[in-house]
């Protein structure tokens, strides 16, 4: 398991240097120069020249794109233009943690009801229960989340004032009182991604349901419940496992609207503000760590696999 | 290569009437190609079944209530929301199936060259996993910082994110049908790796691409409508859904209708286009259609 472990984490490093690649050339080979595109459309030629030359933009695409992942590697993401000039990694980490509480606590909401419904829905299948929830999880695949975003504050928030329509209380305000801001861009967040994991944890239940040892327990007098629940759901999760860790990069893309709708200052917010005063350094930033955290997570997917299964073995 | 007998012919006739009669019995498949077909209907006669002039405005008529002049009521300046919607259904389709179209061509390319050529594999498919290793969301929204917001940097930025899925799709499909016999007794038949590669193993992976095509649809369409919600999408003044829902969150208090109809139209749209995509994966998908038979 941990010569696995490690190896895993060896084998990170190409897909973390190809993924940076891609960033470096889409920031940087793209039509028009960053400087000038930094500058705007009012910027005099003799700007554009002075900050290109700071930038380092006049030496051949080879020598930046080394110096540029040498500073990386060094965790020195390069300065942001709009914040005073603060580190990028420090404007990331202030943003971080906002985007880091909607994200778990929506893929919380997403992975307690996506089990939930799709164990009732195995459970009484082709019945009343499970015809509703999966036209209820069919129409929750094809919404737009901020759709159901703005809908939600609508009702809870406007209509029905019993939450907060939007912005965001860090922790140390209270935990009922974060949370509360929380449930509804949460809820939004979650809503597809719960659909997906009901779907998929029903498919897996109905499979896992028809083995042999299911018909043993149930002819051994367990009850029902401790059949579906101990026996079966533990097998039909590790597919679903998959389709978590997919939640997961899901729900952080997701994040990037769900804070827009709902004022919350994460990195989501931040990326779009940075694209609208042409931030670069710190839209790579942002890039560079939500790609870096979706790696992560897949390791972590990965490695859930064999507690889950234990004829995986590494 | 060989001549085709009447009776194979025959038995490929009959296969493919199988397809058709599947298709027509899965109700499914046939309620999301039903609705597709209606959007695609209005999209092509938007300038019929529009009531006004999308871009027509009228001041005096700000934030009217739906009403039996305008269904779905006005916006900020007085235009009239359901046309604007009908309209839009001709950017926002249009968006999806440029992305289809694009995606197809580029992911079948790149996954019949990694699929058939080992070491062309090994290359490609790290870089395709690098691009994959991204929220698509973040990856778009990133390519039109640095392009520029219009309608075809839009279609060019959902070709990049979606096009390694439709490359994976083809190249683990190409793996099976490599293996073949009917690739080995094309090659003994004299068929060079051309003929076979564009040609023989093509033909017998058109199913998977169908069905993720179909995906392929669903997610432009909603991806589309994120990055104009946003505002790095379409620019604003052309009326695709995700800007009239973009329109609307300024007016959600006191004109909910703005927001609620361009995102109902979204929602039954991907809705139809996921139906069709299960309903189709279901016929096309020999594995499953056995268990159902």
């Amino acid at each position: 398991m941990g010569i696995y472990l490690l190896r895993r984490f060896v084998a990170l490093i190409p897909v973390l240097i190809i993924v940076g690649t891609i960033i470096f050339f889409i920031m940087h080979l793209m039509p028009g120069n960053p400087a000038s595109l930094m500058l705007g459309p009012e910027a005099t030629d003799e700007q554009i020249t002075a900050l290109s030359e700071k930038m380092g933009l006049d030496r051949p695409v080879l020598i930046q794109f080394f110096e540029w992942f040498k500073n990386i590697l060094r965790g020195d993401f390069g300065n942001s233009l709009f914040f005073q000039g603060m580190p990028v990694t420090r404007v990331v980490y202030e943003h971080f943690q906002a985007t880091l509480f909607l994200t778990l606590t929506g893929l919380s909401f997403a992975v307690i009801f996506g089990i939930v419904f799709g164990v009732l829905s195995a459970a009484f299948h082709d019945r009343l229960p499970d015809r509703i929830l999966m036209v209820i999880t069919s129409i929750g695949v094809a919404i737009p989340n901020f759709w159901l975003g703005l809908m939600l504050a609508l009702v809870f928030a406007i209509l029905f004032p019993i939450l907060p329509p939007a912005g965001y209380k860090p922790l140390s305000a209270g935990i009922w009182t974060s949370f509360r801001y929380l449930i509804l861009p949460a809820v939004a967040l979650a809503f597809g991604q719960a659909s997906l994991i009901a779907r998929m944890t029903r498919a897996n239940m109905l499979e896992s349901l028809q083995n042999d040892y299911i018909r043993t327990a149930r002819a051994k007098g367990l009850p029902e419940g401790i059949v579906v629940f101990k026996h079966a759901l533990k097998n039909a999760l590790i597919p679903t496992i998959t389709v978590i860790g997919l939640s997961f990069a899901n729900l952080m893309g997701g994040a990037v609207v769900t804070e827009q709708i709902f004022n919350i200052p994460g990195i989501g917010r931040l990326l779009i503000k940075s694209v609208f005063t042409r931030d670069y350094p710190v839209i790579e930033g942002i890039v560079l760590y939500i790609a870096g955290a979706w790696v992560l997570v897949n390791l972590l997917v990965d490695v859930a696999y064999s507690f889950f299964d234990p004829r995986i073995k590494y | 290569m060989l001549r085709v007998t009447n009776q194979e012919s025959k038995a490929r006739g009959s296969r493919r009437f199988a397809t058709v009669r599947l298709f027509t019995r899965n109700k499914t498949a046939l309620f999301g190609a039903a609705v597709l077909l209606f959007f695609i209907v209005v999209a092509l006669g938007a300038p019929l079944i529009a009531t006004h002039r999308p871009a027509d405005m009228d001041p005096s008529l700000r934030l009217n209530k739906p009403n039996a002049v305008y269904f779905f009521g006005t916006d900020r300046f007085g235009r009239d929301l359901y046309s604007r919607v009908v309209y839009g259904s001709r950017i926002s389709l249009g968006v999806g199936l440029s992305v289809v179209a694009s995606t197809t061509i580029l992911g079948a390319l790149l996954g019949l060259l990694a699929g058939y050529f080992r070491s062309v594999d090994e290359i490609l498919m790290r870089i395709l996993d690098g691009l994959m290793a991204f929220p698509g969301i973040i990856l778009m929204i990133t390519i039109m910082a640095v392009l520029g917001s219009n309608l075809f940097n839009v279609i060019l930025a959902l070709t990049v994110v979606y096009t390694p899925r439709m490359a994976r799709v083809v190249r683990s499909a190409v793996m099976v049908q490599r293996e073949m016999t009917y690739v080995e007794a094309a090659r003994a038949a004299g068929a060079g790796d051309l003929r076979i590669l564009l040609w023989h193993i093509p033909r017998n992976c058109v199913a998977p691409v169908i069905i993720q095509a179909t995906m392929i649809f669903a997610y432009s369409v909603l991806s589309e409508s994120s990055l104009s919600f946003l505002g790095v999408g379409v620019p604003p003044e052309i009326p695709s859904w995700g800007n009239l829902l973009s329109d609307g969150k300024v007016f959600l208090r006191r004109a909910p209708w703005i927001t609620i109809f361009p995102g109902l139209t979204i929602a039954a749209c991907v809705l139809a286009l996921n139906t069709l995509g299960d309903g189709l994966r279901d016929i096309l998908d020999p594995r499953i259609r056995k268990k159902k038979i």
